[in-house]
């Protein structure tokens, strides 16, 4: 069935990918410090963070698509932001979708890395403070390299979700070539023009991808990929 | 926690089978999501006159095709195209002496913006600057006629870079409400119940793209085919059509 797949139809694929790969490495930077905080604190914040964390988990994606068009329209508070920093509200842009993504992935990243870095903290930690190590040298020659597997699930789970990611793009996306129109959206749109072909030709690419990469964070997680 | 009484329960049960009427059916009816709300008012006329009930379940006109074809429970489908009734007829999952257009879709131009006060939709179609929402024209019969309006009216090349899609009708609505698009095509319907307090509203006449036909058929599954004929039948007649041409349909 892939045979009747063109190059074009694989457009949207690419921008999947590169949406997925922007979306991760944006989350890491922002994530890791969270989770770090989440991992060492004892604020009473903690669990209201947590929560709030975990929120995209539990909600439905057109939910938090429909908030995101309102946030980040013209009218919305990110609206005058955005339309000063880059000339033009962030909904039907490829930024707005990194944006979107990244709350919508933020659990899929934050929880594994703070798991990680929960169990790989405390003793250690204190160990390195008494050979006089300061808490960012404890943090990125201790804690970093004890949780590799906590961020290698982080970064392949907040990738094939983001990939997979299709009621908040459906709803501040707009369908935009090449700009917004990404994987599932092409999809959705085959299955609706009744091109089952073209549309099991894609499923079966996503499927496939999305399969690997759970069979990916399993087997590290039980230890048969030594990292 | 208190129970309930299992008495209470039975006789709770009897009453509520009582107050049916004796010979009410369902009518399972899948109807295109741009025409639920015009459904319902139909549907309480169709139950004030027969006593049947109207149990309506709304999707896309290609999600509810796929689902019937899969042998999914409806009696009658009603499309928002002419080409899926058409489908499942030659597949022989409907019957075609069933198949009638029971609406014409019909457009509005809308923007909600405070910039639009005062102007005419077609100048801020033409001159703006904004974005452009209209359904998607691959998969929405709307979306087909919103470019055909536009490629009509020589606009299409010119606006290309400033047309954003919503997936359906629904979606188009919601990017031109939120002013996340300047100004859009959505259904007259949709806006017929809009005060337009900001912006401005122009009904774009039918003429300016070929008939956005609203099939609807009988199908072969249908589980209580009499009272989805009787269905149909009222859908048809004058007190039917009244309800959907004030609802921003045309009828036949």
């Amino acid at each position: 069935m892939t045979a009747d797949l063109t190059l074009a139809d694989l457009d949207p694929l690419w921008l999947s990918v590169r949406l997925a790969a922007v979306t991760v490495t944006a989350l890491l930077i922002v994530g890791t410090p969270l989770a770090w905080w989440l991992a060492s604190t004892r604020s009473r914040l903690k669990s209201p963070i947590e929560a709030l964390v975990a929120l995209p988990i539990v909600l439905p994606p057109t939910v938090i698509g429909f908030y995101l068009l309102v946030l980040m329209g013209p009218n919305g508070p990110l609206g005058p932001v955005a339309t000063a920093l880059i000339g033009r509200p962030l909904t039907f842009t490829f930024s707005g979708l990194v944006l979107a993504s990244m709350i919508y992935s933020l659990p899929f990243v934050v929880q594994p890395i703070q798991a990680a870095l929960e169990q790989a903290g405390g003793r250690a930690l204190e160990a390195a403070a008494t050979l006089r190590a300061g808490p960012v040298d404890g943090f990125f020659n201790v804690a970093v390299p004890m949780a590799t597997r906590g961020f290698v699930t982080a970064i392949v789970l907040g990738f094939a979700h983001t990939m997979g990611e299709f009621g908040i793009v459906l709803m501040v996306g707009g369908n935009i070539p090449g700009e917004t129109r990404v994987i599932s959206i092409a999809l959705y749109e085959n299955v609706e023009m009744l091109d089952y072909d073209r549309a099991h030709g894609l499923s079966a690419i996503l499927l496939g991808f999305s399969f690997v990469a759970l069979l990916i964070v399993y087997l590290i997680n039980r230890r048969w990929l030594r990292i | 926690m208190r129970r309930f009484s299992p008495w209470a329960t039975v006789a709770l049960a009897a009453v509520l089978c009582l107050t049916r009427p004796a010979i009410a059916d369902t009518v399972r009816v899948a109807v295109a999501s741009n025409f639920l709300a015009t459904l319902l008012t139909v549907g309480s006329g169709f139950t004030a006159a027969t006593g049947h009930v109207v149990e309506p379940v709304a999707g896309s006109s290609g999600k509810l095709y796929a689902q019937i074809h899969e042998a999914a429970p409806f009696d009658v489908f009603l499309s928002a195209d002419a080409d899926r009734p058409a489908r499942l007829i030659a597949e022989g999952l409907a019957d075609g002496g069933s198949r009638f257009t029971y609406a014409f879709g019909r457009l509005a131009l809308w923007s909600h913006a405070a910039a639009s006060s005062g102007h005419d939709c077609w100048q801020v179609l033409r001159d703006g600057h904004g974005k452009i929402a209209i359904a998607n024209p691959t998969i929405a019969p709307y979306g087909a006629a919103a470019k055909a309006v536009l490629v009509g009216q020589g606009l299409w090349l010119q606006v290309t870079d400033r047309i954003v899609q919503g997936n359906d009708l629904a979606q188009a609505y919601q990017f031109v409400a939120t002013e996340n698009a300047e100004i859009g095509f959505v259904g007259l319907s949709q806006v017929r119940a809009v005060a337009a307090a900001t912006g401005c509203l122009a009904e774009v006449p039918a003429g300016l793209h070929p008939p956005i036909r609203q099939d609807a058929v009988l199908l072969r599954t249908a589980a209580n085919p009499d009272a989805a004929k009787a269905f149909l039948a009222y859908l048809k007649s004058r007190a039917g059509r009244a309800v959907i041409a004030a609802d921003g349909y045309d009828t036949e």
